[in-house]
């Protein structure tokens, strides 16, 4: 049989119709274009795709059996390491991993791994699943897990399933994490999958706390000597957004990521005035980043209403750290990519409402210590993008509340927490940490992985102390 | 949930609500907040815990009703649950023996968050001077509660109906010119209100403490909506404040931030007006 070199294209939705709603842009595969992408993979003894997944996902055994028509069996291969497919499969950076290592995509494209990995999770969302509680003995141990994005959700499960009594506690009125209030609904969908997610945890058992602040109601130490806590999974993300320290970033119409992404998801200020939490987006908006964020923030300013939208990036387009899909889309929608320039002010009017940004453009210079080249300001090419909007989507560091009340678990320089990275062992015993707030800001499945190491790491603890 | 165990109207529009909420009346310091969301619909609506009460398990709120959510929170009754509330946000209020004589400065509804400073002030052993700004006698809140926990307490009314006519600045110049020597203003109310004490305590170089109130979401430091301009830093008020040196503050831009959705809170009102007669009526 001949082989197709190139991926199977999944269905969405018209750009000129979806800049303007909310509903999901990719649709899917169908049963049919499911089976003939599977049926491209070769079934490799040695599968380079599987070195490349983060959580060693069995990719090509999944593949068969989404080849064969064995739906079930798939997704159950797929769960054995990745608690949360349905949202892997949609936000993974598959470019960078599983599909950058898959041997069709030498002379053709990979294989489609994430798209076959969300075909096989939705087919399992959409049939009734009886989750059983489960049933504790009278001096099970308590954990206690402290945030609910995607690391602490996945420890939850895990912990759950060793036998241990968990609860997550969530500063938030909403759990899930970045899932719940960064990523938004028109690529991951709250309600049909982070929500069901979420819920099937909490059948298995998993209580979850929500509106309660670690540091503020109950201390690290609290947990541990006062709440009965054996052991803490501390994965409170990285959720402290940077500025650009650059004049008039206090004026109104400047965001920060997080507020904007916050407002619009959690808040679901989109749906303003019935939902009462109000966003602010002007005709033309400049977003000011290239990663994932800036992409969400764009094509979220674009579906409020704006009518122009630029993504100001001080690299050139290779070097955008944004899913590449995310970039397409954000293209076909109609982002106006300003590559290599960078802001220098915020203008703004009489009334202290943001004008315009100032910027100044940029040449690529010798590679920094990240290995891309540094962008260089070009003296004298400064110039006014008129905008009334601002979304800075520059990057997010550690949030301090946590590590500030609990002194002995040690933190970096950048005041992310010190972890072993096999185990999430931090310099306080019984405190385990992971995700975002040790790696700094990075993706849904690293931080999933982390999850599941920890709670392989506190069962081992916990045992041996007893 | 959180059930509200009690329920008084303090002055026209402003509402005095005990909350059972025994952990957070556990960790509450002064000068802390909390942050509500009535219904899934709701905002998430910041204001400062007035009062604690440890043994009995709850946290109380003062608010006044001025726009929508805080008109949703007002319809609200005695036994009926507060869908969420997160506290305790912010740092405390900076308390301790030996400070000297301290000046708690409320206006408006800006009595009920002074007010657990100035006891905790008292209770240690400061000198207390408290001075209590309203527009008239009838709109004056907690004057008795004030009085329990003051040394001396000076009364101002814009229009003169009650104790000196004029402003608080009007109070506290009195209080300089008789030669007081004040270790530390702490003042709290409207930011028109607490920009006038920041400049009349400036040339005296007294240090002088105000609490801010831009406009939040999360309250933890991850939006950075709450962000001011202090010195030639930039804060977060739910996570760095919301208390600052007064002195170090840029008013201006906190106001103009504040005024940020002027627009779009007419429209939110008029729809739950509308929402309320549909309510009403069915
Ligand atoms: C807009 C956006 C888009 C992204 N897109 C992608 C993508 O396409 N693909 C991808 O792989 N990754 C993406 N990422 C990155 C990814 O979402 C994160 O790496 C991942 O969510 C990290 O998970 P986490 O569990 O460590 O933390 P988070 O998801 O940040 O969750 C931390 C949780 O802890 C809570 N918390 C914090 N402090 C406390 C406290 N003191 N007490 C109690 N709770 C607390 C927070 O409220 C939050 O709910 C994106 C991130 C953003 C912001
Ligand atoms: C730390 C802090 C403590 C506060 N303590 C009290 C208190 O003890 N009693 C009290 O009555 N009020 C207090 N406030 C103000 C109170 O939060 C606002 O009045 C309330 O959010 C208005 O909401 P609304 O929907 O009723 O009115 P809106 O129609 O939304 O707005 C009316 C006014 O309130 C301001 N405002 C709107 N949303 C917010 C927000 N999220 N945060 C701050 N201001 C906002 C607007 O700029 C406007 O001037 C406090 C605010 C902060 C930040
Ligand atoms: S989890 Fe992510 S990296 Fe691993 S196979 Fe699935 S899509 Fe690829
Ligand atoms: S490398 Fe590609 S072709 Fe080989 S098993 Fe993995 S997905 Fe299939
Ligand atoms: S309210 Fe979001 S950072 Fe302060």
């Amino acid at each position: 049989m001949a082989l197709v070199m190139k991926k199977h294209a999944m269905p969405e939705q018209d750009p000129q119709v979806r800049a303007h709603n909310f509903n999901e842009v990719a649709l899917g595969y169908d049963r049919e274009t499911a089976i003939a992408e599977a049926s491209r993979c070769l079934n490799c003894p040695k599968p380079r795709c599987v070195q490349g997944c983060p959580v060693q996902v069995k990719i090509p055994n999944f593949i068969a059996k989404v080849k064969s028509g064995d739906f079930a069996d798939a997704i159950g291969i797929i769960k054995e390491s990745n608690a949360l497919p349905a949202v892997c499969g949609r936000v993974c950076p598959q470019e960078n991993q599983c599909e950058k290592y898959c041997v069709m995509g030498v002379r053709g494209e990979p294989v489609g791994i994430g798209r076959l990995e969300r075909f096989a999770a939705d087919y399992d969302l959409k049939k009734p699943h009886e989750i059983k509680p489960i049933k504790y003995a009278a001096d099970t141990q308590k954990v206690a897990v402290v945030g609910s994005g995607p690391a602490g959700l996945s420890a939850a499960g895990e912990l759950a399933k060793k036998g241990y009594k968990v609860t997550v506690f969530e500063a938030l009125h909403k759990a899930g994490g970045v899932l719940s209030y960064g990523i938004p609904e028109f690529r991951l969908p709250k309600e049909k999958i982070v929500q069901v997610e979420i819920a099937n945890l909490k059948k298995l058992g998993v209580e979850i706390r929500l509106d309660t602040v670690i540091g503020k109601l109950y201390t690290v130490d609290e947990l541990m000597q006062e709440e009965g806590f054996a052991a803490v999974f501390v994965s409170t993300g990285a959720g402290l957004p940077s500025f650009m320290h650059i004049p008039g970033e206090n004026l109104n119409g400047v965001y920060s990521a997080n507020e904007f992404l916050t407002r619009c998801n959690l808040m679901k200020a989109y749906k303003f005035p019935e939902y009462h939490t109000p966003l602010k987006v002007g005709k033309t908006v400049a977003v000011v980043g290239g990663g994932n964020v800036a992409m969400d923030a764009a094509r979220t300013s674009l579906r409020l209403g704006a009518e122009h939208v630029y993504i100001v990036y001080r690299r050139s387009e290779k070097e955008l750290p944004a899913r590449l899909e995310e970039v397409h889309h954000a293209k076909d929608e109609g982002i106006d990519f300003k590559l290599l320039n960078n802001p220098v002010e915020v203008i703004g009017d009489e009334n202290g409402n943001v004008k315009a940004l100032r910027c100044i453009k940029m040449q690529l210079g010798e590679p920094d210590a990240s290995g891309r080249r540094r962008p260089i300001p070009i003296e004298g090419s400064e110039f006014e993008l008129p905008v009334e909007t601002v979304v800075v989507a520059i990057g997010q560091g550690p949030n301090p509340l946590v590590q500030s009340t609990t002194p002995d678990m040690h933190t970096n320089k950048r005041g992310n927490i010190v972890a072993d990275e096999a185990t999430g062992a931090t310099t306080k015993a019984g405190v385990f940490a992971g995700g975002d707030i040790v790696t700094g800001a990075a993706t849904v499945i690293l931080a999933m992985g982390a999850g599941k190491k920890a709670a392989q790491a506190i069962d081992e603890y916990l045992k041996k102390k007893a | 949930m959180y059930k509200i165990l009690k329920k008084e109207l303090l002055s026209p529009k402003v509402w005095l609500y005990d909350i059972e909420a025994p952990q957070i009346a556990k960790k509450a310091q002064p000068g802390q907040f909390l942050i509500v969301r009535t219904d899934e619909e709701g905002e998430r609506i910041p204001l400062t815990i007035a009062d604690f009460d440890r043994a009995k398990g709850t946290v109380s709120i003062v608010f006044q009703e001025v726009g929508a959510g805080t008109e949703v929170l007002g319809q609200l009754n005695e036994g009926d649950d507060i869908l969420d509330v997160v506290a305790p946000l912010g740092k405390k209020t900076h308390i301790e023996k030996g400070m000297g004589t301290v000046v708690c400065i409320g206006g408006g509804i800006g009595v009920a968050p002074i007010y657990p400073i100035a006891r905790g002030m008292h209770q240690v052993g400061n000198k207390v001077i408290s001075i209590m700004g309203a527009k008239n006698k009838e709109i004056l809140i907690l004057e008795k509660q004030m009085r329990a926990v003051s040394d001396e307490v000076l009364v101002t009314t814009d229009d003169g109906s009650y104790g000196i006519k004029g402003f608080v600045t009007n109070a506290l110049q009195q209080i300089i010119d008789r030669g007081e020597k004040i270790d530390e203003v702490i003042a709290i109310g409207p930011v028109v209100m607490m920009r006038s004490v920041v400049e009349a305590t400036r040339p005296y170089k007294i240090k002088t403490v105000v609490s801010l109130n831009p406009i939040m979401v999360d309250g933890t430091g991850m939006c950075g909506g709450c962000r001011v301009q202090v010195g030639d830093e930039i804060k977060f008020a739910c996570v760095d404040g919301p208390e600052f040196d007064g002195h170090l503050v840029d008013f201006k831009g906190l106001m103009s931030r504040q005024r940020m959705y002027k627009d779009m809170e007419k429209i939110e009102s008029d729809h739950v007006c509308k929402l309320s007669t549909v309510k009403g009526e069915l």
